[in-house]
């Protein structure tokens, strides 16, 4: 066992119970929290994969801004814990089974994808497998459409946002 | 000292996709269900990363960078919807949100 099989398991589990939590807390916030430690385990995966600029976005953008926009929701609201309502028949008895069935075809297909073998017999990671300049070089050349369209997407989100939650006069 | 697989990468991303649609179908709390949806989201970033470690490419990594900006766009829309339906209703739970429901 190497750092890195010991890193990726622990970070892999991490992200699992942090998902399973997701579903198991009853108040909000727990969920909020429980995702923030999926994305910080993710981020870590994220730089055992070479992803620097990846990761650090990772942590600035989704466990910094997206999650403390949702706790900032959640402290307004204040609606306390959710209602658990019984679940229908069909729920229980189609909808859980199938969704296990969803989870483990898609773990058995991806493991078995030939995308997958032929990697798994890669080199191992260098420190800077995706170096910064390089993604960002994409990002400005051939992605420059897509990139100045999301500029414009951001600003209309924002707008839309303050038209929403706006109180009416 | 060799690496970890990127198949196990794959399994990763896919079982915490599966745990992301549990939680949207089975969560009745509007709040919840869109942090589900955001578990989704990373999940097929991880599998991106990792296919872009498999081809030694960076397209994959230019599709994470936009699925986070596209995220961002719509945590900001859809907890302005979120504040609006709790103002509305005065619940965040989505059986009340049954208005077009038939």
């Amino acid at each position: 066992m190497s750092i890195p099989f010991i890193l990726f398991f622990a970070c892999a589990l991490l992200a699992v119970i942090g998902a399973v939590l997701l579903i198991a807390a009853r108040e909000p916030i727990h969920s909020a929290l429980a995702l923030i430690l999926v994305m910080v385990s993710l981020a870590v995966l994220y730089l055992l994969l070479g992803a620097e600029f990846i990761a650090a976005v990772q942590i600035i953008v989704y466990a910094g801004a997206i999650m403390v926009l949702f706790v900032f929701v959640i402290m307004l609201l204040n609606m306390g814990v959710e209602e658990r309502t019984d679940f229908s028949k069909l729920a229980k008895f189609a909808g859980l089974p199938l969704g296990f069935f969803l989870l483990l075809w898609m773990a058995h297909w991806l493991a078995h994808s030939p995308a997958g073998k032929v990697v798994g017999t890669g080199g191992p990671a260098p420190a800077g497998a995706f170096p910064t300049v390089e993604l960002s070089k994409q990002l400005f050349r051939p992605y420059l459409l897509p990139f100045e369209a999301t500029s414009i997407l951001i600003l209309i989100a924002i707008l839309g946002a303050m038209v929403l939650a706006r109180k009416e006069e | 000292m060799s690496a970890v697989p990127v198949s196990w990468y794959l399994v990763l991303s896919a079982v915490l996709f599966g745990l992301g649609v549990i939680a949207f179908v089975f969560k009745r709390n509007v709040i919840t269900i869109f942090m589900s949806i955001e578990l989704m989201l990373n999940a097929v970033n991880l599998a991106f990363v990792a296919f872009a470690r498999a081809h030694n490419g960076l397209d994959g990594l230019v599709f994470v960078f936009f699925v986070i900006v596209v995220a961002a766009a719509e945590a900001a829309v859809g907890l302005g919807i979120i504040i609006l339906l709790a103002r509305n209703r005065e619940s965040l739970n989505v059986e009340r949100v049954n208005l077009l429901k038939f």
